[in-house]
């Protein structure tokens, strides 16, 4: 019975027909996966005017695109987007599926799971396969990220998980990859529609939430000025960070409110900090010292933060982070030719 | 109108820690509480229930300690507190924990059903929307503001990364709301009295009492299962390196690597 499910796939989150990002990552693993259990990647695309989007999935993995059109499906909405992604899942039977852990793919992926009868794992951090029982290991963070729990999924088909975005690695895209396109014939059924869009906004500047980011690269006053701040955001972008500040930087006006770790400021818990120029005052370490790891630059070595850090480095933040981005560039475009 | 508020009681999470010897978690000392996202979608009931008039009953699976959690519902101002528990729901993963808690609505008059966004200690923001899928009624979640009520409907702003949508919903229908969203009030103390004295308070109901196949409940109705749990391992003494930008940059490098973070 359950042999008869097979493949994994990926659901891809557009919006305004934009493929968002985490949606690449899960090809990217689901292509991982399916190496591991020797069968194929598929792409599922809900929306209106969305087969555009084939080539592009196909480039970063997906051998099959499955199309599901309809003008209704246009803007997300929970019920019919739920309908479209179960009957695909009624009619394709993969072994496994994975959606973005974003506000829409934690939205969508509860009701299908409940539809289909079929387990989830939410926000997950690592997927990797049994090598003896080929069930899908989900492994994610509870408790407050205080404890990693492994799940599986032995007797429901297909396998399902959200994937927290910014974890996974997208392949490196070939272009010359050409998908086999499946249009998904879905019957909407209006009548349990229920909810109507009375207005939408897009907001132009997204809100920063530095309480949810992975890793933080954190400014002090030891930095300098703003002048300086493209040196922090050059690390940012390559460990896909956020920039954050000590209380210091955002009374003088090199960072906005909304960046402000401390006890005035946000409790934050990443992955992790790196307190840059950040001597270390109690305030500010009642707001970060629960992160996993904790990286601290500071020219003085008497800096408190350097009892708190797990890694401190003496010496100058100007000089070391443009050294440590290098080899965090060189490292990327290693990992990409592979 | 009716109004269901779902809650569950959790460790304070902000306060658990780990032993920084064992990498074990200290559960000892954590204070429970209502959890966040659900005590403000409770907040949002009883705004309802001042301004509109409305019937408030508190639903809560899990073991009698979390009676707790219901009389403080009550002396916040809820009118009725239901404590689902039974053996019989142990080791219930969402699937089955939301088949339970349906199967106990069901049983109910709803006209709106109130969950909050997410639990602190499990994070899985599964739960409501599943309950929602098991009555076959509509679902939103990421509630950040109840912008409107009329008789039929509630207009509802919710939130996205990057967006907002007014969403007009008909009744009966499920929200999942998020902290943050208003200040939940504190306890009255007119009914601290009743909520801590009065038996009648809290209504308990166990499995053969909930309409719901018993196949769906507790862990053999759980579709999935917790193969190992671990810790990311104790916290050791941090290094300090005087070294020069070069070296300190490779040694910054090589620990991120080691972390898998890069």
């Amino acid at each position: 019975m359950l042999d008869q499910y097979k493949g994994v796939m990926a659901f891809i989150e557009q919006r305004d027909g934009h493929v968002q990002n985490v949606s690449l990552e899960l090809l990217g693993e689901a292509t991982r996966l399916a190496a591991k259990l020797n069968t194929f990647v598929m792409a599922v695309v809900v929306g209106k005017d969305v087969r555009h989007l084939a080539d592009r999935l196909a480039s970063y993995g997906a051998d099959k695109v499955l199309i599901a059109e309809d003008d209704r499906l246009e803007k997300y909405l929970t019920e019919p987007y739920v309908q479209a992604v179960s009957q695909t899942i009624d009619q394709v039977k993969p072994n496994i599926v994975l959606f973005g852990a974003t506000s829409i793919g934690r939205d969508l992926a509860p009701r299908v799971s409940a539809r289909v009868h079929t387990g989830l794992t939410a926000d997950c951090t690592g997927l990797d396969i049994d090598p003896e029982t080929n069930l899908l290991l989900m492994t994610r963070p509870a408790f407050g990220g205080n404890i990693m729990a492994t799940i599986i999924c032995q007797n429901h088909r297909p396998q399902m998980s959200t994937v927290r975005p910014g974890v996974m690695r997208k392949i490196e895209p070939d272009d010359s990859r050409r998908p086999e396109v499946i249009d998904v014939s879905v019957s909407l059924d209006e009548h349990s529609f229920a909810v109507e869009i009375l207005e939408e906004l897009v907001e132009t500047r997204k809100m920063v939430k530095i309480e949810d980011a992975n890793i933080l690269v954190s400014a002090g006053r030891g930095i300098g000025g703003s002048q300086n701040l493209p040196l922090l955001e050059s690390l940012a972008n390559v460990v896909n960070g956020t920039i954050s500040g000590s209380r210091a930087t955002i009374d003088a006006g090199w960072l906005p409110k909304d960046r402000q770790v401390g006890q005035t400021g946000k409790t934050v818990r990443p992955d992790v900090y790196f307190a840059l120029g950040i001597s270390g005052a109690i305030q500010h370490l009642a707001g970060m010292e629960e992160s996993d790891f904790i990286v601290a630059v500071n020219r003085n070595p008497e800096a408190p933060m350097f009892q708190t850090a797990d890694l401190g480095i003496v010496g100058d933040l100007h000089k070391v982070i443009p050294e440590l981005v290098k080899l965090l560039q060189e490292e990327k475009a290693k990992n990409i030719a592979k | 109108m009716n109004i269901v508020v779902c809650i569950k009681q959790v460790p304070d999470t902000t306060e658990v820690r780990l032993d920084p010897k064992t990498g074990t978690l200290i559960r000892e000392g954590v204070p429970s509480i209502i959890n966040p996202d659900d005590l403000a979608g409770l907040e949002e009931a009883i705004k309802l229930k001042e301004a509109y008039g409305a019937k408030v009953t508190v639903i809560s699976m899990g073991p009698q300690q979390a009676t707790e959690a219901l009389r403080e519902a009550y002396a916040m101002g809820a009118d009725e507190t239901i404590l689902l528990t039974d053996r019989a729901f142990a080791g219930a993963d969402t699937w089955a924990t939301s088949s339970a808690l349906a199967g106990a609505i069901k049983g109910l008059k709803y006209d709106l059903i109130i969950a909050g966004r997410q639990a602190i200690d499990g994070d899985t923001a599964q739960v409501g929307p599943q309950i929602a899928e098991h009555l076959h009624i509509p679902s939103v979640s990421y509630v950040e503001n109840i912008e409107q009520v009329t008789d039929d409907a509630i207009v509802l702003r919710r939130q996205f990364e990057d967006r907002y949508q007014l969403l007009k919903v008909k009744y009966p229908c499920l929200i999942t709301t998020l902290g943050g969203m208003n200040h939940p009030r504190y306890m009255r103390i007119s009914r601290v009295f009743d909520a801590y004295n009065n038996p009648d308070v809290i209504q308990y109901m166990t499995a053969d009492q909930i309409d719901v196949d018993p196949a769906n409940l507790g862990l053999n109705g759980s579709p999935t299962r917790v193969k190992k749990s671990f810790t990311k391992g104790a916290k050791t003494a941090g290094k300090v390196f005087e070294v020069d930008a070069k070296e300190g940059a490779q040694i910054i490098f090589d620990a991120l690597k080691e972390r898998f973070i890069i």
